[in-house]
């Protein structure tokens, strides 16, 4: 909308008008500046999360499930604590950093790598969620936790647990849709039309967030 | 270098999908291409690190080191995989200090709540004590 018809227009279109105004406040594309406004309300929805967690851990005043035993798997007969978890943690940080190269290879308009590296993060993605499905399942089946109770200890651990993991989860679901879609688009050569590669390093953004938030679960969530 | 680039940012809102050939566009290229360039290996440095400090963090668990020290190790660790992400992967150093303190001055705030929330935890801990010996 141009500055000269701001403020002279009525109702809603008037309204909508000075919305869009050119009073800009970021010298930044609006979709990177949406997308750090997006990613600071979800830093609160986590922060809340964790927070909850953090409260009913303290007052319980039952034992609380030491995560190094209830995540521990058992591998040729030695028991290994923590191993599908950390393994999940590097594949999400393998991923961030075939992100962070995919968003390079995009301003540099290679469009080959770009698309191949926003694939294979989203692929890394799918395995990530894989492995987290395979660790639910095992909680659920084998060790018997509940969101209401589990054998181990504190009522409280299981609705912790599938609250925070579960929310992260869905994030990296929604990252591979995103990430795909976006992927494609850079091969048909949508953002060379239209000039910039910019929604990459948004779609970036998005995915180096949900490893940052991964990165505050393991520490708060597993290893404490 | 980059800097420079972002002082040269006019703040157009850059690709609006029309007018591919305009000279406005090209400068839009321009300002995307420059600012947002860094060399590939301090992405790979930076990738490198993170996974040494997870793996840091993990030998924390498996050594089973207790008390104030393993609570130090993993914070910090934590702390520091954070800082990278942010700083160089989400390109949070090279952006201009308004959205700087757009962004990361907010979050401050939760250390109020965390704390409410901690006083509040050890409190009801302490009432269940208290009522369960009864």
């Amino acid at each position: 909308m141009n500055t000269e018809t701001a403020g002279s227009l009525p109702g809603l279109s008037g309204a909508s008008a000075d919305m869009a105004a050119d009073k800009q406040a970021f010298a930044v594309p609006w979709g990177k500046a949406m997308m750090w406004i997006f990613l600071l309300s979800d830093t609160f929805i986590f922060s809340c999360f964790l927070t909850s967690y953090m409260n009913v851990r303290m007052s319980t005043t039952e034992k609380w499930p030491n995560p190094s035993e209830v995540f521990a798997l058992t591998v040729n007969g030695h028991h290994i604590p923590l191993l599908l978890i950390a393994i999940m943690t590097m594949v999400l940080i393998t991923s961030s950093g075939t992100m962070a190269m995919a968003v390079n290879f995009g301003y540099r308009r290679n469009r080959a790598m770009t698309t191949k590296l926003m694939l294979a993060t989203a692929a890394f993605g799918v395995m990530f969620v894989s492995m987290q499905a395979f660790e639910w399942t095992k909680l659920i089946v084998d060790e018997g936790v509940r969101p209401w109770g589990n054998p181990m200890g504190a009522a409280q651990f299981g609705s912790s647990f599938f609250m925070i993991t579960g929310f992260h989860g869905l994030h990296v679901s929604c990252g591979v849709i995103y990430l795909t879609i976006v992927a494609l688009r850079v091969r048909s050569g949508f953002y060379d039309r239209k000039g910039t590669y910019e929604t990459v390093e948004v779609a970036g953004l998005y995915w180096h967030f949900v490893d940052l938030v991964w990165v505050f679960i393991f520490a708060f969530f597993y290893l404490w | 270098m980059s800097a420079h680039a972002h002082t040269d940012a006019h703040g157009t809102p850059q690709g609006s999908g029309h007018g591919g050939g305009h000279g406005g566009d090209a400068h839009a290229q321009g300002h995307g291409d420059v600012g947002t360039q860094h060399p590939i290996s301090i992405y790979l440095w930076i990738w490198g690190l993170l996974f040494v400090f997870s793996g840091f963090s993990y030998m924390v668990d498996y050594f089973q080191l207790h008390g104030m020290l393993r609570w130090g190790l993993i914070i910090f660790f934590m702390l520091v995989k954070a800082g990278f992400i942010v700083a160089i992967f989400m390109h949070m150093a090279w952006e201009r200090l308004a959205l700087k303190l757009a962004i990361l001055a907010p979050p401050v705030a939760l250390l109020v709540l965390i704390s409410l929330m901690a006083v509040e935890g050890d409190y009801t801990f302490m009432t269940r004590l208290a009522s369960f010996v009864h």
